[in-house]
C-alpha cells in the first residue's frame, strides 16, 4: 500500500526564496494495488506536486509518504532502486519525454542498464515483448523507430510499457492523455483499466472530470493544495457534497446536456473572478447542508466523513475547526 | 450569408513537397451563426482559420475563393488584407496569453493597434472600458503591463481587444484548451455573449473538444485530413450523424456517468493519412468500418442530404 499521511509541501519563491508558497497542505489518502484513484484539480491545485513527491522527484516538507509501512524519504541506494522497481511514473507530454536523437526504445535500454544488467538477451527480449503486449503495441511497428516516426498515442504507450518492464505495482499517471487526440485517448484510458484489472494501482492525475469519472474507483478533489472532497467515484460525482465539487461538475461540457447560465456568483472564485470572501467562501454553505455535527473533526483532518468513505472538507479551517475565511458565528 | 468559402485549397510548402493541409473546403456561415470546427490534430482546422486571416510565408493559396458579406477577401494579398484584418475579420489566437506586447502597458498597446486602423484611442476608450467590465476585469488593467495579469485575465483581455472594432467574422482558435474547466465555461459563454450583443456577426470556433462546441455552437463542421467530412446544425449532428468518422468520434467521448466497468468506450483505430501524398478516394477509408470498394476508387463529394446537413460519404448518400 502506498499511503500519504498529512503531507505538506511548499515552494520557495521570490528573491532568494524568501517567500513560502504552499502547494500541498495536509493531504492524506492511500492507494492499493488494483485500484485507480483519480486526483482532480485545477491548475495550481498541487496535483502534480503530489505525484512528484510520490516518485521522490520532490521532497516532502511535513508528513510522510510510506510504501508498505516504510517512509520513502529514508530510502537510499539499493532500497531506493527497489522502490523504483515497484513505483513508476508517466508524464503529460510524450513528445518531450523522448530524446529525439535516440530511437524510441532507448528508454527501455536505460532500464536494462540499471535493473537488468545480468539478464541475457533472450530474457530481456521476452520482457520487452511482454510489456509491449500489455500495452497492445506491435513490437515490429515501434521497435527501432525514432520518436518522430511514432504517433502520440504510441509514444505514450511506450512510456507505460517502460514503466511495466519492472515489477511495477503502482503507476503515477500525470495528465497522460491530455495531449492525445480524442480518437486515441480513450484507448490509452482503456489500457489503464486493463492494467488495473491485472493488479496495478494507478494514481490518475487529471484536470478532466469526465476522464476521471470514467476510469477511477475513488476520486480525490483538490483545491489550492487541500483535499476538499474524497470518496468513491459514483458518490463524488453522483452526490457531490462540497460546493466546489458541484461547481466543477457543473462546468464540465457534456454532450447531451447544455450548460445553464453561469451566474455572477458562481463565477466568483473560479479563476474567472477572485472570490470576495477569500480564502473560503464555501464553509457557510457546507455547515448549512448538514455537516455541522462534525465541525470538530474538521480541526483534526480538515475533512469530515459524511457517509461511508465519502469525505468533504473546508478549504481553509482554523485550528479549532472554524472557517478561516468567515466568522465563527456561521455554526 | 455572412461568409462563403468555395473550394478553398491551401498547401504548406516543405522540402518533401506540398502538404495538402486544406484541400477543397466549401462552406457558408450565416449572419449570427457560431460554427464549431472540430477534428483531430493535423486535420487542417487551424489552417482553415489562419488562411482566412493571414496566409504566412510557407503557406500557399492554391485555389478557391472567400467572400465576406458579398465582398471577395483578397486572402493571398497580404497588403490588401490589411483593410479587412481586425476591422472585418479578427482572430483570437491559440496562444492568446503571449499575444500581448510585454513592453507596453495594455492601454498603450491598444492605442497603437487602433491607430493602425485610423481609430483614435480617445473615441474608442469608453466602449473599451465598458467591454472590459463586461468580461469581469477592472478598468485599471489598461494601466498595467501584461506580466501583471494572470493567464485567464490575459485571455479575456485579448478577447476584448480582438472584437473591439465589431468585426463581421471572428475566428477563435483553441482558446479554451489551456484553461481550467471553470474558466473554460466562462470563456465559452462569453463568446456567445459577444455574438448576442452584436460585437461580432458570426464566428468560427476551432477546437478539438466537441463537447464544448455542443454547448455554444449553432452548427458543427467536422474536418478529416484536409477536407470537410460533415456539417450540420449542432442538434442534428449529435442526434443523427451520418459520416462514420463523426459517429466514431462522438461515441469515443467519455461523459460524466459513463464508467469503464459498465460501458467500455472505444477509440478509432489507425492514424490519419499523410497529407503529403494523400490517398485517392475517401481519405477515411483505411479506418472506416463501412468502407466498400467504391471508397478506394472515387472520392465522395460533399453533398447536402437534408437542408443544412452536408456529408462526404458514399454510405450516407
Amino acid at each position: 500500500m502506498l499511503s500519504l499521511d498529512r503531507v505538506s509541501k511548499s515552494y520557495k519563491v521570490g528573491l532568494f526564496g524568501g517567500t513560502d508558497l504552499p502547494a500541498v497542505r495536509d493531504v492524506s489518502f492511500s492507494l492499493q494495488p488494483g485500484e485507480v484513484i483519480s486526483l482532480i484539480g485545477e491548475s495550481g491545485s498541487g496535483k502534480s506536486t503530489i505525484g512528484k513527491m510520490i516518485l521522490r522527484l520532490l521532497s516532502v516538507n511535513r508528513g510522510t509518504i510510506s510504501h508498505d509501512g516504510t517512509d520513502i524519504s529514508t530510502l537510499r541506494g539499493t532500497a531506493l532502486r527497489a522502490y523504483y522497481r515497484t513505483v513508476q511514473g508517466v508524464f503529460q507530454d510524450p513528445f518531450s519525454s523522448f530524446n529525439p536523437i535516440f530511437k524510441a526504445d532507448h528508454v527501455f535500454g536505460l532500464i536494462r542498464g540499471v535493473y537488468f544488467g545480468s539478464a541475457s538477451a533472450a530474457e530481456w527480449e521476452r520482457r520487452v515483448d511482454e510489456a509491449l503486449q500489455a500495452v497492445t503495441l506491435d513490437p515490429g511497428q515501434v521497435l527501432g523507430k525514432y520518436p518522430h516516426q511514432l504517433s502520440g498515442g504510441q509514444l505514450q504507450r511506450l512510456l507505460i510499457a517502460r514503466a511495466l518492464l519492472l515489477d511495477t505495482r503502482y503507476l503515477v499517471a500525470d495528465e497522460i492523455i491530455s495531449m492525445l487526440d480524442a480518437s486515441t485517448r480513450i484507448d490509452v484510458l482503456n489500457l489503464l483499466g486493463d492494467l488495473k484489472a491485472r493488479g496495478l494501482g494507478i494514481l490518475f492525475i487529471t484536470h478532466d472530470l469526465s476522464l476521471g469519472n470514467y476510469i477511477s474507483e475513488r476520486t480525490v478533489i483538490l483545491r489550492r493544495g487541500q483535499i476538499v472532497e474524497m470518496g468513491p467515484t459514483p458518490a463524488v460525482f453522483g452526490k457531490p457534497l462540497h460546493p466546489y465539487t458541484r461547481m466543477l461538475i457543473a462546468s464540465v461540457p457534456q454532450l447531451h446536456v447544455k450548460w445553464g447560465r453561469l451566474e455572477a456568483g458562481e463565477r466568483a472564485g473560479t479563476g474567472w473572478t477572485p472570490a470576495a470572501t477569500e480564502p473560503c467562501r464555501y464553509h457557510g454553505e457546507l455547515l448549512a447542508s448538514g455537516a455541522s455535527a462534525s465541525t470538530a473533526a474538521l480541526a483534526a483532518s480538515g475533512l469530515v466523513e459524511i457517509e461511508d468513505g465519502h469525505f468533504t472538507g473546508c478549504v481553509s479551517p482554523n485550528a479549532d475547526g472554524t472557517c478561516g475565511g468567515r466568522p465563527t458565528t456561521a455554526s | 450569408m455572412s461568409l462563403q468559402v468555395t473550394d478553398l485549397r491551401v498547401y504548406y510548402r516543405t522540402l518533401a513537397g506540398d502538404v495538402k493541409a486544406l484541400d477543397g473546403v466549401t462552406l457558408g456561415i450565416a449572419d449570427g451563426e457560431i460554427m464549431g470546427l472540430a477534428g483531430e490534430s493535423g486535420c487542417g482546422k487551424s489552417t482553415f482559420g489562419n488562411s482566412l486571416i493571414r496566409i504566412e510565408g510557407r503557406m500557399k493559396h492554391v485555389g478557391g475563393t472567400v467572400t465576406l458579406d458579398g465582398v471577395p477577401l483578397p486572402i493571398d494579398d497580404q497588403r490588401e488584407m490589411d483593410h479587412f484584418r481586425f476591422a472585418e475579420v479578427s482572430i483570437i489566437p491559440q496562444y492568446a496569453m503571449s499575444a500581448l506586447n510585454p513592453t507596453r502597458k495594455i492601454g498603450k498597446m491598444v492605442a497603437e493597434l487602433l491607430a493602425t486602423r485610423g481609430v483614435r484611442y480617445r473615441d474608442a476608450r469608453e466602449e473599451l472600458e465598458r467591454r472590459i467590465v463586461l468580461v469581469g476585469l477592472s478598468r485599471d488593467v489598461l494601466d498595467r503591463y501584461p506580466i501583471e495579469l494572470s493567464g485567464g485575465m490575459k485571455q479575456r483581455m485579448v478577447m476584448v481587444v480582438s472584437t473591439l472594432l465589431d468585426p463581421s467574422l471572428l475566428i477563435a482558435d483553441e482558446i479554451t484548451s489551456a484553461l481550467d474547466v471553470s474558466s473554460q465555461r466562462a470563456v465559452a459563454q462569453t463568446l456567445v455573449e459577444f455574438r448576442d450583443r452584436g460585437f461580432v456577426k458570426s464566428m468560427i470556433v476551432v477546437t478539438h473538444d466537441v463537447s464544448i462546441l455542443y454547448q455554444i455552437s449553432n452548427t458543427l463542421a467536422i474536418m478529416y485530413a484536409g477536407k470537410l467530412a460533415e456539417k450540420a446544425p449542432t442538434e442534428v449532428m449529435m442526434s443523427r450523424p451520418r459520416h462514420p468518422y463523426t459517429r466514431l468520434l462522438i461515441s469515443s467521448l467519455p461523459e460524466i456517468g459513463v464508467r469503464f466497468e459498465e460501458q467500455r468506450l472505444s477509440g478509432i483505430p489507425g492514424t490519419p493519412p499523410s497529407l503529403l501524398n494523400p490517398p485517392t478516394g475517401c481519405r477515411f477509408r483505411d479506418r472506416c468500418p463501412l468502407a466498400i470498394a467504391k471508397c478506394a476508387e472515387e472520392e465522395p463529394p460533399f453533398v447536402e442530404i437534408e437542408p443544412g446537413h452536408s456529408v462526404a460519404c458514399w454510405m450516407a448518400t
